[in-house]
């Protein structure tokens, strides 16, 4: 897919949008956690549901389910596809 | 085949000779993956009953060892490691696993075959674990489990190409069907000894930067790295923190390469990650396809409702109250059947022995010591009965989700309400629930404050204390409103603490909830029923051994020294002992509360277990067979002056005393098992402290305030 717009956090990302992931803001530990985790540069990833209190978030990256907080995904910049 | 060595030499000469030699020369097979993704399972059909459940030592973590025999009889020791995403590890779980397998630790021998299992539904994440494990060289072999429900969701795996990409044999499994083991057991057995697999090639500069520190390794440190490439990858590839805190030696080499590796420009951790993953995929790309297109799973939908604006919670407090009430009316029976075999046994020995200290000993020490922990027996199955359900059903992660919001709000974790709603029977397994929290802080604050939650020991000296707070006139509805409230108070205890403690002593760390949303499964019960009872003997160990101790030393407490007057009625007998002069001593400490030196009493001696004030007041008024709602009790209560003729338990001591019961620790098991779970006195010595101390201010402020505001 072609990735257009300029990156936006992940964090806030309407329910059902596709994006993909194009780097970080957030502290090595946590992104080396993200990483391994499957949320590498590049990667598509589909945003599935917030909680009821509206954190965490959950998106679907690599075929399987992950929750995180919005705290995290602030820093998760995203560009998203059309 | 290289494994000649581990089997006998012919069949004839000597079964019995090399049977104890085979068994002496076991060898290991770790069994890795990621977590929740069939391992328990896999181990306990591997293995059967044949396995030891214990700790590592110095640290929490379960160690559970299994015997499984090979293709030609010889033994094996599969070791099943704590659930891991990575070798770059988050949690104590998680180290004590890349310890085992990277043989760091003296009291666990290295792995020979490391097993791995892979969860055929979620292929891509869990063969990234795979990647990693391929980097220490050893023999592998993959168990692809969940591979019916792969199939039954329509992906197609060509396991004899994924087995030769991975360069390690891969066996379809599904353990609860007991297909696949045979082959497993053939092909780690053939794996003895077998060529290390394919791994992922790093990044040039990675890999350059990775030989300097692998050969400095091996030099400088004083023990033997057993894998010294995978270590010095470790190092290279990890955090800045995990770097600077290598051992002195390699840290020149160590800054070197990665000083190398950046002015590359290549970042470390991403490229890394990168290269696994590319591997990974490109292996995919080549061995799975998919029949159906990409509409939504039945867990999609599910989820749909189960974590829905407002069915979400409908659900979740449905759940709850079903637990609940199956904790404290189901588990009802089985504590009556267990206090009347107590009761009867009690008898049968006031029957058959002669009066004196040691029938005593027996009966008020020992028997009431076994049966306070044994009564809460039932109660603690059902919970980790449900506990396991809801884990096994792939709910747990969906109440987290939910609730993480509110638990984050005060300092928890999603994962804290587990324990938080353990505590709720008992403390004591929500405290050892608090393992599955990866975080050392959010486990550590959850521990501190889960003991403030109600459990079911306090209910006794609950009711007792309504029942002469409110007698006669007020309705059941009264009553059931001052409980709930009492409830409420230590809910709300326990997540100020947390607050508190957030804000103060572990200020500053982010916590992070990373949780796998797993796909609803159906439990298998029989996997179900067996982790409940590892889990609930782990419990009887803990709890039982300390609350016998404790209870003897109680008895001898409350029962010596003895007054000179053998006509002493036991009140008199117990106010002479040690128990009750403390309760002398304690008198002006626990006055601005409202009470007196009996009260002290109940509180000295129920300091190792809450539910004993019910008993202790019994013996104080001589009430024959105290239960918290004989009439008798709460009369003598209702009818005890002090000296200037006023009622000593007016309504406001009582209430004082009930809010010093929800807040005290009181609880010497819970500090046992805490000091075992956080591996050091110093946390559940604090712990005691500032519950005892938060108890003697609410019931300070309790009775002073009421005073003040004219109330008796
Ligand atoms: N259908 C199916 N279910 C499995 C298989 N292996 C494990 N399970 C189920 O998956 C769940 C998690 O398994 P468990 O062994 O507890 O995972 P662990 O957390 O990795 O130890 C349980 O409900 C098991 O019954 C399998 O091969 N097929």
């Amino acid at each position: 897919m072609t990735a257009t717009n300029a990156p936006t956090p992940l964090a806030g990302q309407p329910v059902g949008q596709r994006v993909e992931i194009s780097g970080f803001t957030l502290p090595e530990g946590v992104r080396l956690r993200l990483l391994e985790m499957g949320l590498t540069e590049g990667i598509e990833c589909r945003v599935v549901r917030y909680a009821p209190l509206g954190d965490p978030m959950e998106v679907q990256v690599r075929g399987y389910f992950l929750s995180l907080r919005t705290a995290e995904a602030e820093g998760v910049l995203v560009a998203t596809a059309d | 085949m290289t494994n000649s060595l581990e089997i006998p030499g012919g069949v004839a000469d000597g079964q019995k000779a090399s049977a104890s030699r085979v068994e002496s020369k076991a060898r290991t097979v770790a069994l890795a993956g990621n977590p929740n993704s069939g391992k328990s399972t896999l181990f306990n059909a591997l293995t059967g009953l044949r396995q030891k459940v214990g700790n590592y030592p110095g640290v929490t973590v379960e160690r559970k060892i299994g015997r499984f025999y090979g293709a030609h009889g010889q033994a094996f020791d599969l070791l099943d490691l704590p659930g891991m995403y990575s070798l770059q590890t988050r949690s104590p779980d998680e180290a004590v696993a890349r310890d085992v397998l990277l043989g760091r630790r003296d009291d666990t021998p290295a792995p020979d075959v490391i097993l791995c299992v892979v969860d055929a539904t979620n292929l891509e994440r869990n063969l990234y674990l795979v990647a990693q494990l391929a980097e220490l060289g050893l023999p592998l072999v993959v168990a692809l489990v969940m591979i019916d429900l792969a199939e039954r969701d329509g992906w197609v795996i060509n396991v004899p190409e994924l087995s030769r990409r991975l360069g390690c044999p891969v066996v379809p499994t599904v353990a609860a069907q007991g297909k696949g083991l045979v082959e497993l057991r053939q092909a780690i057995t053939r794996q003895l000894n077998g060529p290390a697999p394919h791994r992922a090639t790093l990044p040039p500069a990675i890999e350059q930067g990775v030989r300097p520190v692998k050969d400095v390794l091996v030099c400088v440190s004083d023990k033997q790295p057993r894998f010294p490439q995978a270590e010095a990858i470790l190092l290279v590839t990890g955090t800045k923190e995990q770097a600077v805190a290598a051992p002195a030696g390699v840290q020149p080499a160590l800054t070197q390469a990665r000083q190398a590796i950046a002015a590359a420009g290549v970042d470390t951790i991403s490229a890394t990650v990168h290269a696994r993953y590319a591997w990974v995929e490109t292996i995919i790309e080549h061995t799975v396809r998919t029949r159906r297109g990409a509409e939504a799973t039945l867990s999609e939908r599910l989820d749909g409702i189960f974590t829905h604006k407002v069915w979400g919670w409908l659900v979740f407090l449905g759940v709850m109250a079903a637990v609940f009430f199956t904790i404290f009316r189901v588990a009802e029976v089985p504590m009556d059947w267990i206090e009347a075999g107590q009761d009867a046994l009690n008898g049968w020995i006031e029957r058959v022995m002669p009066a004196g200290d040691f029938r005593d000993l027996l009966t008020q020490g020992i028997v009431a010591g076994v049966g306070g922990v044994v009564i809460f027996l039932p109660q603690i199955l059902i919970l980790f009965f449900f506990i396991g359900l809801l884990e096994d059903t792939g709910y747990l992660a969906r109440a987290a989700f939910i609730m993480d919001r509110v638990m984050s709000r005060v300092g928890l974790h999603g994962k804290s309400f587990v324990p938080m709603l353990s505590s709720f029977a008992c403390a004591i397994p929500g405290i050892m629930g608090a393992r599955t929290i990866d975080n050392p802080k959010d486990r550590l604050v959850t521990i501190l404050v889960a003991p403030l939650v109600s459990c079911s020991a306090r209910l006794p000296v609950y009711s007792l204390m309504i029942a002469v707070m409110l007698p006669g006139a007020y309705s059941a509805w009264h009553k059931a409103g001052l409980m709930l409230a009492l409830y409420a108070l230590g809910l709300t205890a326990a997540f100020g603490m947390a607050w508190l403690f957030r804000k103060t002593l572990f200020k500053g760390e982010r916590s992070l909830l990373l949780l796998e949303m797993p796909p609803y499964r159906r439990p298998a019960l029989r996997v179900t029923l067996v982790r409940m009872w590892e889990r609930a003997s782990i419990f009887l160990r803990q709890a039982g051994t300390v609350i016998l101790a404790i209870s003897v030393i109680i008895w001898a407490l409350s029962t010596y020294p003895k007054p000179a007057d053998p006509q002493a009625t036991p009140a008199q007998a117990l106010a002479h002992s040690v128990a009750g002069r403390l309760g002398h001593v304690l008198e002006p400490v626990i006055a601005p509360l409202g009470y007196d030196w009996k009260i002290g009493i109940g509180i000295v001696s129920s300091f190792a277990a809450r539910e004993v004030f019910v008993g202790t007041m019994s013996v104080i008024y001589s009430i024959e067979n105290g239960e918290e709602d004989t009439p008798a009790l709460r009369d003598a209560l209702l009818g005890e002056k002090r000296a200037d003729g006023s009622g000593t338990y007016t309504p406001l001591v009582c209430l004082s005393l009930m809010v010093f019961y929800v807040l005290a620790m009181q609880c010497l098991s819970t500090v046992a098992v805490v000091r075992r779970e956080t591996n050091s006195w110093k946390w559940p010595l604090f712990q005691l402290g500032y519950m005892t101390l938060l108890a003697w201010l609410g019931a300070f402020l309790v009775f002073q305030g009421g005073r003040l505001l004219g109330f008796t």
